[in-house]
């Protein structure tokens, strides 16, 4: 089995890093590049952060922060919320970041994933996707809908077929984020995730329920995910980076351990 | 400069990137140029060529810059040249990557797509993204990385790969370390004298990836020494 990545993920506004539950009541919790900083010496193997600044003119700040994390962390890290352009991600990748992610502007606009595949590499091009269950129907056969605008708008898509196509397009990897996960820390949607993973051959990163060290074990076996997202867990140090992963080590799961 | 930050210069031939490089180099005292003027590349005490994409992009980029003169040159003049993924694979001999190309021939050795990688029964996806153990290549001595860019950096620590196309050099003995990608063995970093060549990222592979950035600081104040 190839190593598993454990991969924080930031949501920042306005260059604060904030805390939502279901999309819902952010608080701001603290600077961006504090958190990487920290997360990076504890040895997580990727970082992600997502910009979700409501108004188009403060998102100058974010190239501050992505910036400013370059200068401080020597991992990969991506960046997502609000890319709707090839010039949108060629500012995130000069400013440091080593994968831009697209979501609703890549329902929006899916020549996006293929433009950006082209321009910088399907390995720089993450297809962040939020999959609500639904009732299976003919139009969404699998009983996952994709949602935009930060899970508020149902957009009719199919997740495993949106999911294909993506990887299609050239995605070099797929985050699916369970809406009705999210932020509860009962456990990631194993079967949402597995789902997934078994209908493409890119990695897939299981997003949303992340709350233990047994929830990331299970998304990464039965679940078939190739990394996983850990977000308030680790943001409100009820664990840290260094034990989840002794856990998942002890556990049997290949995890880079050696610093 | 005071004699803790040596001067590098990080090739600019547009392919990919350099900054990570960049910030490397500068957290462990190096001071790093980003450039594509072939004077201030032959003024500098080492030259770093990193880059993605392909190859005979790659080639081409670097002779539209007038470029391959300085490299060569510096190879000529034993001064340090640090080739990263894409920068390691243009030292090589030649590529078969979209056609055949001839690259830079500081190295002996083609560059190769890799060959089927499976796990359990499954074809693994190319490129290879992923943190990989890098160990040492089947040495006599004891410590085969002692004196190299790799010094002090322990056996089988994680690296960080972005490649579909891999290092075959002629000569064993020039190979640093071996990887591996499923069943696939690859060369995934090599030297020759001063010459290394990396397939890995080590400005992306954490703390073990800077201590190779910081042994290329280390190497360039002892040549500065003993130059004096």
């Amino acid at each position: 089995m190839l190593t598993k990545r454990i991969i924080p993920c930031l949501d920042v506004r306005a260059g604060k890093v904030t805390k939502g539950v279901k999309f819902k009541g952010n608080v701001d919790i603290g600077d961006p590049v504090e958190f990487a900083r920290l997360y990076y010496e504890e040895g997580c193997d990727e970082l992600v952060f997502y910009d979700i600044t409501a108004s188009n003119e403060r998102r100058d700040i974010m190239i501050e922060v992505v910036r400013a994390v370059a200068e401080a962390v020597f991992i990969p890290f991506s960046v997502g919320g609000g890319l709707r352009t090839l010039e949108d991600m060629r500012r995130v990748l000069l400013a440091g970041a080593e994968k831009v992610s697209v979501d609703s502007g890549a329902v929006r606009n899916p020549a996006i994933i293929s433009e950006g595949a082209r321009a910088f590499g399907s390995q720089c091009i993450v297809l962040s996707m939020q999959a609500q269950r639904v009732a299976p129907s003919a139009r969404i056969p699998s009983g996952w809908e994709i949602f935009i605008d930060g899970a508020r708008t149902p957009t009719g898509l199919d997740a495993v077929e949106w999911a294909r196509r993506g990887e299609g397009l050239g995605a070099g990897e797929l985050c699916v984020n369970s809406i009705d996960q999210d932020g509860a820390r009962s456990g990631y949607d194993l079967p949402l995730t597995r789902t997934i993973s078994e209908a493409v051959a890119i990695p897939v990163i299981a997003s949303g329920g992340g709350g233990s060290a047994q929830h990331i074990y299970d998304v990464c076996t039965q679940g078939k995910a190739d990394a996983a997202i850990v977000a308030s867990i680790i943001h409100r140090r009820d664990t840290t980076i260094p034990e989840l992963k002794r856990d998942l080590a002890a556990r049997g799961l290949p995890v880079r351990m050696n610093w | 400069m005071p004699e803790s930050a040596p001067q590098v210069a990080v090739i600019d031939y547009g392919m990919g990137n350099l900054f990570s490089v960049r910030n490397a180099c500068r957290r462990v005292g190096l001071d790093a140029t980003v450039t594509s003027d072939p004077a201030v590349a032959a003024a500098s005490g080492a030259l770093i060529l990193p880059g993605v994409g392909a190859f005979g992009d790659g080639m081409q980029a670097l002779r539209d810059l007038g470029m391959t003169r300085v490299i060569l040159d510096a190879a000529e003049s034993g001064k340090p040249i640090l080739g990263i993924c894409l920068g390691a694979q243009l030292l090589m001999t030649e590529s078969e990557e979209f056609g055949r190309f001839k690259g830079l021939g500081l190295l002996r050795g083609p560059v190769r797509r890799f060959q089927g990688p499976q796990e359990e029964g499954r074809p693994l996806k190319i490129p290879h993204v992923c943190w990989s153990p890098i160990r040492h290549p089947d040495a006599m001595q004891a410590a085969p990385w002692r004196g190299t860019l790799l010094d002090s950096v322990a056996e089988g620590e994680y690296m960080y790969f972005v490649h579909s196309y891999v290092l075959m050099p002629e000569d064993r003995a020039m190979v640093l370390s071996f990887s591996r990608y499923g069943q696939v063995e690859f060369c995934s970093s090599l030297r020759a004298g001063s010459i290394y060549a990396c397939q890995f990222h080590p400005e992306r592979s954490g703390p073990p990836g800077l201590t190779v950035y910081a042994n290329l600081r280390r190497l360039l104040l002892e040549r500065g020494r003993n130059e004096r």
